[in-house]
């Protein structure tokens, strides 16, 4: 009879529950914070990134003074104010007014109180121009070698792009032709009634955001999207693509990855394959995994120090010395940047690459020693393309930390406008020693050292969009590889 | 002078080997020899010249002495058996005549192993050459992630064999005295690892046979194999004898009674007991060999 003292099942006192269930409210709780700030840095990223490229309309906004002006509604904000009437807050709105050499500056703000009437008539538009920033207005006429082309609507829109396109021919390089030396030209009407002559070569693009219709509106921003990410920037980076960047970005991700993945893997091989396991080898280890937490512009500094101003130098000296003193590899370059993203990153292949070596079963490398391979042979056969998930792994996790990094490429080579390209048509085509630019380097260029900071925010976002795209999209590609690879390995089932 | 520095002779084995026995194949179940002490046709192998030698080895993990001054003489064309309780050392013995114990930093071994006259343990050994003489199969079936093709070429790849048909021929051949031919043609270059264990065991006995090895060391090759599968790795174990040397480790006395010419019986380390395969089973010199075979161990 031992049912006397049982103990039973249910909790004992006072139903508080089990100890430490509240830590899984906690711990979701965390994770739900965490999830939700990311999905708010991406919406953010995403909405203001695309809405950048949005023909957004053209408004005539007559104030009560009645003064008028032609712009896009850019941004909204309250007036602060006394404490007299707290209901009722009142707003203004920025509009971007273009026209930054006729008008002064490009950006107006209205009072919401002072509006009168706000229309936006389908014959405004919005001109892109090479220089001076975008024009707003209507245009009045086209004028070929000084004789108005007469059978042109102001509305004829289609009519003005093959103008367009026709000028281009007039342009000298990236270049416009000045007024009095443009064959066609246009004049434009600005909201006060003035009227200004723009040679048509020096318009990229006519865009009469009030006449579209919901697909044009698609279709325009399908083109400025596409603009964005294959042109060359303009007017100090405000304007224009991020072509230079993404290529810039690509290759040196590119060259880092050639770089990090050999020396990570020989790295790892060496710790885990043939060095005698004992203290030397643990510290080995730790330095390496310290590595990876050293603050990236030290990385920088030792690039700066060691690739530039040592190799660098010597190259020079023996290579090149018909250039001297002009430095051709003494100085930051995409090479000198690559190998110290390389170095920055090394830490992380070469742990991940010793976990996916030791995944690798003692049994099967017996196994072929046992046939009588020798010890390279069978890392070359057996083990490699076993551990090949762990060094892909830490591929992936090289690339995301060496893509998104910018502090030690601001010594090593990286530029706000480069020079020439990465990639010509002279040999050796693809020039290790140029300066590049960077789609991390261009946001913080863009977004804080430009001279025009509000009309460049939509290309901070829109740069940012593009440089967490570039990242996922490098990762996703090495993701899928490495699932291929993995699958490989295991076979069917058993 | 010291053969384990040359592959010649082995190359030369693996056409030779290639020849005889592909056409006869065993496909009746053996009929005889299921009853300890029953040996079928008992040999008498000592008249064969010794293949290996193993004199006083003792043997060191760390600390921990495995082996205590082990005295065995196997010989040519012969099957010996090694049977003892778990742990009693075969397996380590097992890999001391293929130096796969080298890879264990802390083993250390005293004492000489010779093959064919030749000291395994001298410093000018290549342990490649040692090894493709000496094949071996281990305990755990162990198939590379590969495909069932590959792992049966893959100890003549590392050779350098890079003729096809002479890689499909020995492949066909390997896998059918193996007894998986049948069982793997049609999925020849699917994954290895879609093998039952006990095929995957018969992988790596046909591994281990294509590169024609002269010395074959089956470490409980038949531990995770049905009876039928059984039947055929003894029959080939049977065939094999007329030219290799085999030892192989077990925990079936029918087994050791049925296959092997010698038995050896270990005990903690110690080399208990060395004879004729029927004596051991019928007449032990030996109190714990007695024991042992009778099924009174522990
Ligand atoms: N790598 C190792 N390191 C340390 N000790 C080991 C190692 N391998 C084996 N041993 C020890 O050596 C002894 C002999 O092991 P061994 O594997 O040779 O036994 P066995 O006779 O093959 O047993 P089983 O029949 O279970 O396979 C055991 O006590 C074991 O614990
Ligand atoms: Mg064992």
């Amino acid at each position: 009879m031992v049912t006397t003292a049982s103990p039973t099942l249910q909790a004992s006192s006072g139903g508080r529950g089990r100890p430490g269930e509240t830590w899984v409210f906690v711990t979701a709780g965390s994770l739900l914070t965490l999830i939700a700030l990311l999905v708010g840095v991406i919406l953010l990223l995403t909405l203001n990134g695309l809405s950048v490229f949005w023909p957004h309309p053209i408004a005539r906004v007559t104030q009560n003074d009645g003064s008028v002006l032609i712009g896009q509604a850019w941004r909204g904000e309250a007036i602060s104010q006394d404490s007299s009437d707290t209901d009722a807050v009142r707003m203004r709105t920025l509009y971007r007014i273009g026209n930054r050499r006729e008008l002064g500056s490009e950006f107006q703000w209205v009072d919401d109180d002072a509006v009168k009437s706000i229309e936006h008539p389908p014959e405004i538009v919005f001109i892109e121009r090479l220089e001076w920033g975008p024009a707003l207005g209507t245009i009045r006429g086209v004028k070929r070698a000084g004789v108005p082309l007469a059978d042109l609507a102001p509305d004829d829109f289609d009519a003005f792009d093959d103008l367009v396109d026709e000028a281009r021919a007039e342009r000298i390089g990236a270049l416009a032709p000045r007024v009095d030396e443009a064959k066609l030209i246009t004049t434009l009407e600005l909201a006060d009634g003035r009227t200004v002559d723009i040679p048509l070569a020096a318009i990229e693009r006519i865009v009469p955001a009030n006449a579209y219709g919901p697909v044009d509106r698609v279709l325009s921003w399908c083109a400025s999207f596409g603009r964005f990410i294959s042109e060359n920037p303009r007017e100090s980076n405000t304007e224009g693509g991020i072509l230079p960047a993404i290529l810039g970005t690509f290759l040196m991700v590119l060259l880092m990855s050639l770089a990090v993945v050999p020396l990570g893997v020989i790295g790892a091989l060496y710790l885990n394959e043939y060095a005698k396991q004992g203290p030397l080898v643990r510290f080995v280890r730790l330095a390496v995994s310290n590595l990876a937490g050293v603050p990236s512009i030290v990385f920088g500094m030792f690039g700066l120090a060691f690739f530039v101003y040592t190799i660098g130098a010597h190259v020079d000296a023996t290579l090149f010395s018909d250039k001297l003193p002009t430095p051709t590899f003494g100085t930051g370059g995409l090479l000198w940047a690559s190998l110290t993203l390389a170095l920055l990153t090394v830490p992380v292949v070469i742990v991940s690459t010793e976990e996916g070596l030791r995944a690798v079963p003692r049994a099967q490398r017996e196994g072929s020693l046992a046939l009588g391979s020798t010890r390279w042979q069978t890392i070359r056969t057996i083990v490699l393309p076993a551990a090949m998930p762990g060094i892909l792994t830490g591929t992936i996790l090289a690339i995301a930390r060496g893509a998104g990094e910018v502090a030690p490429l601001m010594l090593t080579g990286v530029v706000k406008l480069a020079a020439s390209p990465l990639i010509d048509a002279t040999p050796p085509f693809l020039h290790l020693d140029a300066k590049f630019m960077h789609l991390g380097f261009h946001i913080y260029d863009v977004g804080f050292q430009s001279p025009n900071v509000e009309a460049s925010r939509p290309i901070v976002y829109a740069t940012a969009l593009v440089l967490l795209v570039f990242i996922v999209i490098l990762n996703l590609a090495a993701i899928v590889w490495r699932n291929r690879v993995r699958r490989k390995l295991q076979g069917s089932t058993f | 002078m010291v053969n384990l520095r040359m592959a010649n002779e082995s190359q030369n084995r693996i056409d030779a080997a290639l020849s005889g026995t592909d056409a006869r194949l065993p496909d009746v179940l053996p009929t005889k020899g299921h009853v300890i002490g029953a040996a079928q046709d008992p040999r008498d192998v000592t008249k064969h010249a010794p293949k290996i030698r193993i004199d006083k080895a003792s043997l060191w993990y760390g600390t921990k002495q495995a082996l205590f001054d082990v005295d065995l003489t196997i010989h040519e064309r012969s099957v010996t058996a090694l049977i003892g309780p778990s742990g009693c050392g075969k397996s380590t013995l097992l890999r001391c005549i293929n130096r796969m114990n080298d890879l264990i930093d802390s083993v250390r071994i005293e004492g000489k192993l010779t093959l064919d006259g030749e000291d395994l343990y001298h410093r000018d050994v290549e342990v490649e050459i040692l090894r493709r003489r000496v094949g071996m199969v281990f305990q755990k079936s162990n198939p590379f992630p590969k495909s069932i093709f590959e792992n049966v070429a893959y100890g003549l790849r590392i050779q350098g064999v890079k003729n096809r048909a002479l890689l499909d021929e020995i492949v066909e051949t390997s896998l059918r005295r193996a007894a998986l031919w049948d069982e793997a043609k049609d999925r020849l270059h699917e994954s290895a690892l879609g093998l039952s264990g006990g095929q995957q065991q018969r992988l790596c006995i046909a591994r281990a046979l294509a590169t024609s090895p002269e010395v074959l060391l089956m470490d409980e090759p038949a531990s995770a194999l049905d009876p039928i599968s059984t039947a055929k790795i003894e029959d080939l174990i049977h065939d094999l004898r007329e030219r290799y040397t085999i030892v192989i480790v077990t925990h079936s006395m029918h087994q050791a009674a049925r296959v092997s010419d010698r038995t050896a019986f270990f005990l903690n380390g110690i080399l208990v007991e060395e004879g004729k395969t029927d004596q051991i089973f019928t007449n032990p010199q030996r109190k714990e060999t007695e024991d042992y075979v009778t099924g009174r161990f522990g």
